[in-house]
């Protein structure tokens, strides 16, 4: 059961990535296409967690604080630049 | 006991795939630029967080040895997610409204985005096509 349930969780996650993927390409605005990234680090973090199910190991844990913490700053400092045309003033 | 284990499992990653999916779709299929936002700032973090919490569960039922490492990062993801939300959507408010438009904040200064202590962004040359785009959806 818990098998269907995951692979139905990675073709959900998938087509999420695919449709940020989508959004980075062809975005309306510079708003969008950090938003739409900062939507693929926070769906790689679900992908990688259903990963450690599938192959049951707490090995990706690291990864997936990595993502999160290099995902946030790396979103913050984006709109920060363009918020202020500077990162660190 | 295993069986419900398994069935609370299954039903958390269905729950949490389907947010996941309804929070990336929403940043494809809504309109407008701020509504845009809500997506991914809601939806796909709860899918996020009932995956990891899914995931602790698998491992406090079947692993080896329980641990806390998943709730750690849902909350940190549950922290960070409006945090980003609130910088985008002034990023939005910065690139496609002009300072005249934006409400009084209150105190006898400008917002601090458009202040005389901020430099002239690189991006603000596209203001006016933003704003047109802005008066079109309303």
């Amino acid at each position: 059961m818990i098998e269907y349930a995951l692979y139905f969780a990675f073709a959900c996650f998938g087509i999420g990535q695919l449709f940020c993927l989508y959004r980075v390409v062809f975005a309306p605005g510079v708003g969008d296409r950090v938003l739409a990234l900062d939507t693929m680090s926070i769906n790689m973090i679900a992908l990688i967690a259903l990963f450690g199910i599938l192959h049951d190991t707490t090995m990706y844990f690291e990864i997936m604080m990595l993502f999160a913490l290099v995902g946030f700053v790396s979103t913050v400092a984006y709109a920060k630049f363009l918020l202020r045309g500077d990162v660190i003033e | 006991m295993e069986f419900y284990a398994e069935l609370l499992i299954s039903a958390m990653l269905v729950l949490a795939g389907f947010f996941g999916f309804v929070g990336s779709f929403g940043l494809v299929k809504l309109p407008d630029q701020m509504t845009r936002l809500h997506g991914p700032t809601k939806a796909a973090t709860l899918g996020v967080g009932g995956v990891l919490i899914a995931s602790l569960l698998w491992f406090a039922f079947f692993g080896d040895h329980y641990s806390w490492h998943e709730l750690l990062i849902a909350l940190f993801l549950f922290l960070t997610a409006p945090i980003t939300g609130l910088m985008i959507a002034k990023v939005n408010m910065h690139l496609t409204w002009s300072p005249d438009e934006l409400p009084h904040c209150g105190e006898d200064k400008h917002w601090a985005t458009f202040g005389n202590s901020a430099e002239r962004s690189l991006m603000d040359s596209t203001a006016e096509d933003g704003k047109d785009e802005r008066d079109h959806h309303e």
